[in-house]
């Protein structure tokens, strides 16, 4: 295997295209270690998030398309959201299309001087003028681009923004292949201040794998694909698919309802991942290169006149989405979150943040805080129509009001009163009121996602309040998710994917590492991702936990601030001596000045 | 003999394992291309997958358009191709009434179903099965 990255870099400013060479593979591994190593390398830390000059990078690691599951994307870029390095992860074809269009990586810097599509393949670059999209929709867009250059069907992938994105609202995603998102941190608007509407990336050349022993190769595929397909695995993904998980957190008064006023409700059968299979579910779908599956499509008729006229809409649905614009704003019928979250979708706006600022929008204006006037809609709990209006203004920044709340639901509080009870864990909170554990690895994980350390599954195995314990167990599965994330694997693959199984796939197709050298190199990445999301700003003794995750009740009760507050201090200073182990190119070579 | 059938596509959710599976052990590539079945929507992934493959024609179209008979019938249906007396025309691939036949730019030669099987048990929702011919089926009624 070429141990060098080969790297696109466009600089939509001047339309011209680079190929580089990076010999890091050692360092860098793939995905979020090459997307960090590229930014340090192309970011300007002295200008602001949506500097033309701020590279948005898309990286994939060394297995992808090599083993299944390795089907994923990372994204990163300066986020408009709080100013800090992001990762977002997205799946679709993007993995598999940028590895056969050749590249490691996609850099994008400038900024194009009208709405622009860019296109590439193995053997293509269109830098296309598509200033006629502006304000089109993810759907529409997506049915223009596919007619566009390179023309490959089926083997492309197409990542696009919607108007939320144009608008740099900050938390717009990008969306991939119609069914997947790079979903947070507002890559949707570092892609919109880049006036880059759209990303046609063609899969159209081969890699012969006479540089390897493909039979050793095969062998360890087809162990690794028999756990993923025979055993029980996976299972649980395709078949009800993360739904699955809104009973079980419901009965465990864990899963938060209306802005967090509560952890349980009885409508829950309403919205289950059950009711969902049952009523809405029209098949499921895979990203490529995976053959679980756990993308499921919901079908949403509309009826749309007197006599039987009907028109049908496919949407797809997850744990997160139907919490964010379900559960949390009260929307107790599938076909109802179904509704919004199509809405969501065509306008580009992430599912979770949106639900969850708008949760905060309802009962600021129930209590009074802002009035209808700014809300220009009457949001209350449940009342679909109404969150359908805020959606459009949100994404249309259409008053002042819509403009703050784009910002964040913590930021609209600044303004308006109502921090305490603003869903906010370093950006809009996941579907997870497990308890302190939980907020506390969101508030200060790395991507403020629920995904950074898992840490709602310790809040449910473990009783004690143990600051020591907890901060192992995030160290520990922040270890494995990185180096998952290097490979750029879909973290649904953890159990057909232990370390073992990663380095003997690594082993497999040519990437000579011990276990030790893949232990240092992955510590050695995790200082590298922290260090830079310092040196963006990251501040996590700023980071507020607001008051509401101490008011809502579980089933542990409420949570013991003491705990949570000892907890999220003693984390910060273990993020920060990681951090600190990371020396920055320019101080090394200060450093060997100096001696 | 026995042809690779694309009976379940309604079934298919895209994940390309087929294709991948045709690439890793037949062509000893890692590719979308270079692969007997080609799996691709009709127009965005909303409309459903289907299955560009060798249909096993018997006789097979693809065959007499060969100058140097590279490729001759199969028993069962479908072709077989000798590399070595291919002088890379690509009439074959042209020829094909289903597109089915890859014209492989790099090595540039055609690229097609040996109907082998080494794609099915990487199916995860049976969309593949391999089937008798018609002309066996045919004949057993």
């Amino acid at each position: 295997m070429n141990n060098k990255f080969r790297v696109l870099a466009v600089d939509l400013g001047s339309r011209k295209s680079k190929i580089e060479y990076f010999d890091t593979r050692r360092q860098w591994l793939g995905g979020s270690g090459l997307a960090a190593g590229l930014f340090e390398k192309y970011a300007r830390f002295d200008k602001e998030p949506l500097h033309p000059d701020q590279p948005v990078i898309f990286a994939i690691g060394p297995l992808t398309g090599l083993f299944p599951l390795m089907s994923k994307t990372i994204m990163s870029f300066m986020s408009p959201y709080n100013g800090q390095y992001a990762e977002s992860h997205g799946g679709g074809r993007s993995a598999l299309a940028l590895k056969f269009a050749g590249f490691d990586a996609l850099v994008i810097t400038g900024r194009a001087k009208r709405l622009t599509c860019l296109g590439f393949g193995a053997n293509e670059i269109h830098i296309q003028d598509v200033h006629y999209l502006k304000g089109m929709d993810i759907f529409k867009t997506g049915k223009t681009l596919r007619n566009f250059k390179p023309k490959n069907p089926g083997h492309r992938s197409i990542l696009r923004i919607g108007p939320a994105g144009e608008n740099l609202v900050s938390y717009a995603c990008v969306n991939v292949d119609t069914y997947r998102h790079f979903g947070r941190m507002g890559g949707g608007a570092a892609m919109g201040a880049k006036n880059l509407k759209g990303i046609i990336i063609s899969g159209d050349s081969t890699h012969d794998l006479n540089q390897i022993s493909v039979k050793e190769y095969n062998k360890t595929y087809k162990e690794i694909y028999t756990i993923i397909t025979q055993s029980n695995a996976m299972h649980k993904y395709h078949n009800l698919g993360t739904p699955e998980n809104l009973i079980p957190l419901n009965e465990l008064k864990a899963l938060p309802w209306r802005n967090l006023q509560s952890t349980h409700d009885p409508e829950i059968e309403s919205i289950s991942g059950e009711k969902f299979a049952q009523d809405q579910l029209l098949r499921q779908v895979a990203c490529a290169g995976c053959p679980v599956g756990c993308i499921h499509i919901g079908l949403l008729r509309e009826r749309f006149g007197d006599d039987h006229e009907y028109l049908y809409r496919q949407v797809s649905y997850d744990y997160e989405p139907i919490f964010g614009v379900g559960s949390m704003l009260g929307v107790t019928s599938a076909p109802g979150v179904l509704t919004l979250l199509e809405d969501v979708e065509k306008l580009g706006l992430d599912a979770i943040s949106a639900g969850v600022a708008l949760a905060w929008a309802t009962e600021a204006l129930e209590k009074g805080l802002v009035n209808e006037e700014q809300t220009l809609a009457p949001l209350k709990f449940g009342n679909v129509g109404a969150y359908q209006q805020a959606l459009d203004h949100l994404a249309l920044r259409t008053n002042d009001f819509y403009t703050e709340l784009g910002k964040g639901a913590l930021k609209a509080a600044e303004k308006f009163g109502g921090e305490d009870f603003a869903c906010v864990l370093g950006q809009e909170m996941a579907g997870y009121a497990t308890g302190e554990n939980y907020y506390v690895s969101q508030a200060l994980g790395f991507r403020h996602s629920h995904l950074d350390t898992g840490a709602y599954s310790f809040d449910q195995e473990e009783t004690a309040r143990d600051v020591q314990k907890s901060i192992d167990y995030m160290q520990n599965q922040e270890y494995y998710r990185i180096l998952m994330c290097s490979m750029a694997g879909c973290l649904f693959g953890r159990k057909a994917y232990p370390k073992e199984n990663i380095l003997k796939a690594l082993n497999s197709v040519g990437h000579e590492f011990s276990m030790e050298e893949l232990d240092e190199t992955i510590r050695a990445i995790q200082a590298h991702r922290w260090a830079i999301k310092f040196k963006t700003g990251f501040k996590p003794e700023e980071v507020k936990i607001p008051k509401r995750f101490l008011e809502v009740e579980t089933w542990k009760g409420k949570a013991d601030p003491d705990y949570l507050f000892r907890l999220k201090d003693e984390y910060q200073k273990v993020l920060q001596d990681v951090a600190a182990k990371h020396s920055f190119e320019k101080d090394r070579e200060k450093e060997i000045e100096d001696t | 003999m026995k042809i690779l059938k694309a009976s379940n596509m309604k079934r298919c959710i895209g994940c390309f394992s087929c294709s991948l599976a045709c690439a890793r052990n037949v062509h000893k590539s890692l590719t979308w291309k270079r692969s007997g079945i080609r799996i691709h929507s009709s127009g965005g992934i909303s409309t459903g997958y289907e299955a560009t493959v060798c249909l096993a024609c018997d006789p097979p179209p693809c065959a007499p358009v060969c100058p140097t008979e590279a490729l001759k019938p199969r028993k069962g249906g479908g072709i077989i191709f000798k590399e070595k007396l291919c002088i890379n025309c690509g009439e074959c691939a042209r020829a094909c009434p289903v597109g089915a036949i890859y014209f492989d730019p790099e090595k540039n030669i055609p690229v097609f179903c040996i109907h082998c099987g080494r794609c099915v048990p990487f199916c995860p929702h049976d969309c593949l099965e391999m089937a008798g011919s018609s002309k066996e089926e045919n004949n057993e009624q």
